[in-house]
């Protein structure tokens, strides 16, 4: 099996190091074992490569985790992202996003707010105890996988910046900076990237501020060094890199929609009985899985979230 | 002598180079999957892969004739029938992947998909039009038909190719720059053959009034 080695590893790292990365084979290999041993699961498995992401101390795991489902790898996880501002393919995002500098990083939370404050990434790191959050992670395209994130209810900053009456909804704003980010010197999407959640969405507990991956702060390519998980949405709601949180009156216009207002809504909840108008959405490929399988409704959170939408036409608000 | 005139015995060693040479992105593919090699995704990885090399080798076939004229090597019309041949091969491997690998028989799943969704109408129609030309491909077909409807029939490969080319343009989700560049291409070699076809009519116009003149 191929494992990738880091080129020099200070000689106190090799024991640790070494020991928790077969500890996390031993791991992988008694999930795969235990795993249906599908066609395409056999054919793509892989041990993850040894990479320089710190382990997170302490997690919390918490209730409100999905149970019962497998995870995807991690290498799947971290080869096959849409992250456009590092190129559109699948696998642009982890072949470039190495030049992404997460350190120093500060997130502005402005606007309709009592107390704005630049938040440090250091400051966000500790601000509330990371738990791990596991998620399924519908993409619009039509596959999905099942992610360990790491991270924090997004309620827990709302609180901080005790947000006024006049905040309805929540801006999310992505780093563009084309010196570190080669996509976006293509016109593909209208930079920066932009997300938002109504307020109500935004507080919802299941709404992650998410720092990390597998019990390791995120890697690049997932969106280092904080993101947002809105797990019951598309993918493309759950803002990667951000820069600036900004609480508003008005429901703010979002790259997707800019790009294309009948095929991304503001709200993009997982529907299976919406199709996107080029494609269906009843049915997705989890990662890792030959055949396709049912889409949920709400990706299977709509115990939790269907209370939001009552009384609203979803085929309307996609 | 030079590339102008080749003897039938080199076309011949070329034509079998040429067909290794196009079997390579399906070798490839083999060897990808079997070598854990085609990424998170491999059924989308297959699709795409087969589907890019489809509508290449269908811009390979429509260049063959520009090029014959352009350089005057005649023998190029001798390669013409395999590569159309191979581009009917990658677009059976692709709707094969499709209707296996991806769909996996649901038969239901996919006649909605082709009346609903433009982007597969668009495709499947074009693949429903390729079979003729492969199925006519053959001598004692062109001999059958005569040359006159057979050339008629394989006009077709026009609308196809457009057709093929739409399909990718529809299928993407945002970065149109791949499909622009086969429109592009496609485009170019429509215009190549406007040129001639005007050259010819040009050619031949004038005469016509003089012979009625005289």
């Amino acid at each position: 099996m191929l494992i990738k080695r880091p080129a020099a590893i200070p000689p106190s790292e090799i024991t640790s190091k070494g020991l928790y990365l077969k500890r996390r084979e031993f791991m992988r290999a008694s999930a795969a074992l235990g795993a249906a041993a599908g066609l395409a699961t056999a054919g793509i498995w892989l041990p993850r490569s040894a990479h320089a992401a710190a382990k997170l101390p302490d997690l919390r795991k918490s209730a409100l985790s999905t149970t019962g489902e497998e995870l995807t790898s991690y290498k799947d996880i971290t080869t096959y992202n849409n992250y456009y501002e590092f190129g559109t393919g699948k696998d642009d995002p982890s072949e470039t996003a190495n030049k992404l500098r997460t350190r120093p990083w500060n997130v502005a939370v402005e606007g309709e707010v009592g107390k704005p404050k630049v938040f440090t990434i250091e400051e966000i790191l500790k601000l509330a105890p990371l738990e791990e959050r596991v998620y399924r992670m519908r993409c619009v395209e039509g596959w999905s996988m099942v992610i360990p994130w790491v991270g924090y209810s997004f309620s827990e900053i709302i609180k901080r910046v005790q947000p006024t009456s006049k905040a309805k909804y929540v801006q999310f704003t992505s780093l563009a900076d084309p010196e570190q980010m080669h996509g976006i010197k293509m016109p593909i999407l209208d930079w920066p990237y932009v997300e938002g959640l109504r307020m109500d969405e935004a507080m919802h507990p299941l709404t992650i501020l998410c720092v990390g991956l597998y019990d390791e702060l995120l890697p690049n390519q997932d969106g280092a060094p904080v993101r947002v998980v809105i797990p019951w949405k598309y993918g493309f709601k759950n803002g990667k890199s951000i820069v600036k949180i900004r609480f508003v009156e008005e429901q703010p216009k979002t790259t997707w929609q800019l790009a294309n207002a009948r095929e991304y809504g503001f709200y993009s909840n997982v529907n299976p009985e919406v199709d996107h108008p080029r494609w269906s959405q009843a049915k997705e490929r989890r990662i890792g899985e030959f055949g396709k399988r049912a889409t949920l409704m709400f990706n299977g959170y709509g115990d939790q979230v269907a209370s939001l939408y009552a009384g609203m036409d979803l085929k309307k608000y996609y | 002598m030079g590339l102008a005139q080749l003897k039938p015995e080199r076309v011949k060693w070329l034509k079998a180079a040429l067909f290794a040479l196009c079997l390579i992105p399906f070798a490839r593919l083999a060897w990808l999957g079997t070598h854990r090699g085609l990424g998170a995704n491999p059924i989308e990885y297959i699709t795409r892969s087969i589907g890019w090399w489809t509508l290449s080798f269908l811009l390979i076939t429509l260049s063959v004739t520009p090029l014959r004229r352009l350089t005057g090597w005649n023998w190029l019309l001798r390669l013409r029938r395999m590569l159309g041949l191979f581009a009917f091969f990658y677009v059976s491997l692709h709707f094969a992947t499709y209707i296996w690998l991806d769909q996996f028989f649901d038969w239901q799943s996919m006649l909605k998909d082709i009346a609903k969704r433009p982007f597969i109408t668009v495709g499947f129609t074009a693949f429903l039009l390729l079979i003729p030309l492969a199925a006519t491909s053959t001598n004692a077909m062109v001999r059958r038909l005569g040359a006159k409807r057979w050339q008629r029939l394989h006009r077709t490969v026009y609308v196809i190719a457009t057709l093929g080319v739409l399909h990718f343009w529809w299928l993407v989700k945002k970065d149109i720059r791949e499909p622009l560049i086969f429109a592009t291409l496609l485009g170019l070699l429509f215009l190549i053959r406007l040129v001639y076809l005007r050259r010819r009519l040009a050619a031949s116009a004038p005469s016509t009034v003089r012979s009625q003149a005289a």
